[in-house]
């Protein structure tokens, strides 16, 4: 029998790991610096003032991204706050309540949810949710809050609540995925426990498996996060894209990428195509600020709970 | 051919059996409980079923109260699987089943009006891993006080203390009771456990081999604190090590292939058993 030569590839694939991990900062560095040079002129121009005014006017060249923030903060804020209670029902539904039949039939749903491109969302949003906004949510919502500001004005399908109700749909699936399999993960035995102390299964939710999953479930709600933020197609098709800030929430308005994909093909002068990549580097800026929060915002809960070891 | 406890019971020095089996399951919600000594739970015919497979066959089984029962037996030989029906637990999956009654203090538990929560206070259990809940060491031992009672925060701070100076716990964590759980060493984590479970003042503890994932010297403490704890409680401990068995039981109970081969005094079981097969268990011939 003859002995085999090791050839070791070790230092081959260290040197192929390292490589992949540089590419990816390489990458980041990359993307931040052709969006700074990128938007110079703009930032020349306008300055610090470019965030506070929501006056975009390509006409007199006057552009200010105010509005678009706002629009994209929103419109955000109305999916998390939809998407992410749903969500942990759901996924509370299929690993603790629901029979593994069920189980697997809705999470095999929920996935399907996930594939569905988001044009189809934003077809699906125009053409059929906003109409159905307009001739009942709306007015509805509208004769229920008498004098909130939020559900005044004419009910027209379109604007920032549709916008924030397509994109709950559309992170829905995300975190209701990620948190279903945190949840399958809090061992058993912790779980018994729970029950052996005589608690019913709502009181084992929430005082054990859910504060045993929080940073799992905190991850998923940053990843739904991420995605509605930067959510282009379905949003530009349902949110109205009006440079305009309203405090009702059936008004249209706009979001930064929204704006990006209506008039990246209308930005006839070097000024415009500067304000808009600008508007990119603010989205860049406005993700790793979120991102650094929730690293905080997980290790303070981990510290403090000692959960999800 | 194996011959369950029934015949066994006459030839060994059992607690007196008579008091309390005598009370009708069907008593009012106010059945006496159980003196130390007397019977508090009596598994009767139990039969248990993963499913198509059965897994105990016509158990029958008295557990003193305030004694120690230690339940042996090699792998697989359903001694976690009877316990887990004295505070249901197994109902929490899909297709357990069991045939039989189990009587607490003379009620059958399986019967409709059990209180299955109220049954889970009175019943307490400790399992194989320590379970330290995700929250305060305070928070794990309040944990169940807030679930059973309406108690207000110093009587809830005198509880969790007298929970964790039972599990003979206090003086290490006095200082950190507002860290997390997990924090402390394993042995620490199951001695919270046990304080957690106690602080609900139950009359029974189950304890599903609660030292086998922890070092010697942690063992040797919790061993202290269950001869400590039959003071006041009914403690049933399923065991792999025999040696355990031997020190710390009053009673010892043998199960094999799903019967119980023979139950006894400890003394008895370990220095001349009745039954061939214990013999061979207990001198390690096979297990």
């Amino acid at each position: 029998m003859q002995r085999r030569t090791h050839l070791s590839l070790d230092p081959a694939f260290r040197w192929l790991t390292l490589t992949g991990g540089l590419l990816v900062l390489t990458l980041v560095a990359a993307i931040f610096a052709t969006l700074l040079h990128g938007s110079l002129p703009a930032l020349k121009q306008f300055g610090f003032g470019f965030l506070l005014s929501q006056d975009w006017n390509p006409v007199t060249e006057q552009y200010g991204a105010l509005s678009s923030i706002y629009g994209t903060l929103a419109s955000t804020f109305i999916a998390m706050l939809i998407a992410v209670p749903m969500s942990l029902v759901i996924a509370l539904f299929l690993v603790e309540l629901a029979p593994p039949q069920v189980s697997r039939i809705v999470g095999g749903a929920i996935e399907l949810l996930a594939a569905i491109p988001s044009i189809i969302y934003g077809m699906w949003g125009l053409f059929v949710f906003a109409p159905f906004m307009a001739d009942h949510i709306q007015p509805l919502l509208s004769r229920l809050s008498p004098g909130l500001p939020f559900f005044t004005g004419p009910p027209m399908g379109i604007g920032l609540l549709s916008a924030g109700i397509i994109l709950a749909l559309m992170i829905l699936p995300f975190i209701t995925s990620v948190t279903r399999d945190v949840f399958a993960m809090v061992p058993a035995v912790v779980k018994e426990s729970a029950y052996g102390m005589g608690s019913t299964t709502w009181e084992v939710m929430r005082k054990v498996t859910l504060p045993y999953g929080i940073q799992g479930v905190v991850g998923a709600c940053f990843l739904g996060l991420g995605r509605a933020i930067g959510e282009t197609m379905a949003v530009t098709f349902v949110i109205g894209n009006r440079h305009e800030i309203s405090a009702s929430l059936f008004a249209a308005a706009n979001s930064i990428a929204s704006t990006l994909a209506n008039e990246f093909t209308e930005a006839d002068s070097d000024l415009y195509l500067a304000a808009l990549v600008e508007l990119g580097l603010v989205l860049f800026g406005v993700t790793v600020l979120l991102q650094i929060a929730a690293q905080w915002w997980l290790r303070r809960t981990a510290k403090r709970m000692g959960a999800g070891r | 051919m194996i011959q369950t406890s029934a015949l066994s019971r006459s030839q060994t020095d059992l607690p007196p059996t008579t008091i309390t089996t005598a009370i009708p399951a069907t008593t009012s919600t106010t059945a006496k409980t159980a003196r130390p000594g007397e019977i508090k739970i009596a598994a009767r015919g139990l039969d248990f079923f993963y499913g198509e497979q059965q897994a105990l066959y016509s158990n029958d089984l008295e557990i003193a109260a305030n004694k120690v029962t230690a339940i042996i037996g090699p792998s697989g030989c359903g001694k976690s699987t009877h316990l887990r029906t004295y505070n249901r637990i197994f109902e929490l999956y899909r297709g357990q089943t069991v045939r039989g009654e189990v009587l607490l203090d003379g009620r059958n538990i399986f019967d409709a009006d059990c209180d299955q929560l109220e049954l889970r206070r009175r019943i307490g259990m400790i399992f194989q891993k320590p379970t330290p809940f995700p929250m305060s060491v305070f928070d794990n031992v309040a944990y169940g006080l807030k679930q059973h009672y309406h108690i207000g925060r110093s009587e809830l701070a005198e509880k969790v203390e007298m929970g964790l100076r039972q599990a003979a716990l206090w003086d290490e964590v006095k200082d950190k009771l507002h860290k997390p759980g997990t924090a402390l060493s394993g042995g620490q984590q199951q001695r919270l456990c046990i304080a957690r479970a106690i602080a609900v003042e139950p009359e029974v503890l189950l304890m599903d081999e609660p030292t086998s994932a922890i070092d010697p010297v942690a063992t040797a403490r919790i061993e202290e604190l269950v001869s400590d704890l039959k003071e006041r409680y009914t403690i049933v401990i399923v065991t792999h090590n025999m040696q355990q068995a031997a020190r710390i039981s009053d009673f010892t109970a043998f199960f094999y292939q799903g019967r119980i081969v023979e139950f006894g005094r400890t003394g008895k079981i370990f220095t001349n058993p009745d039954n061939k097969q214990t013999e061979d268990y207990i001198t390690g011939r096979f297990g």
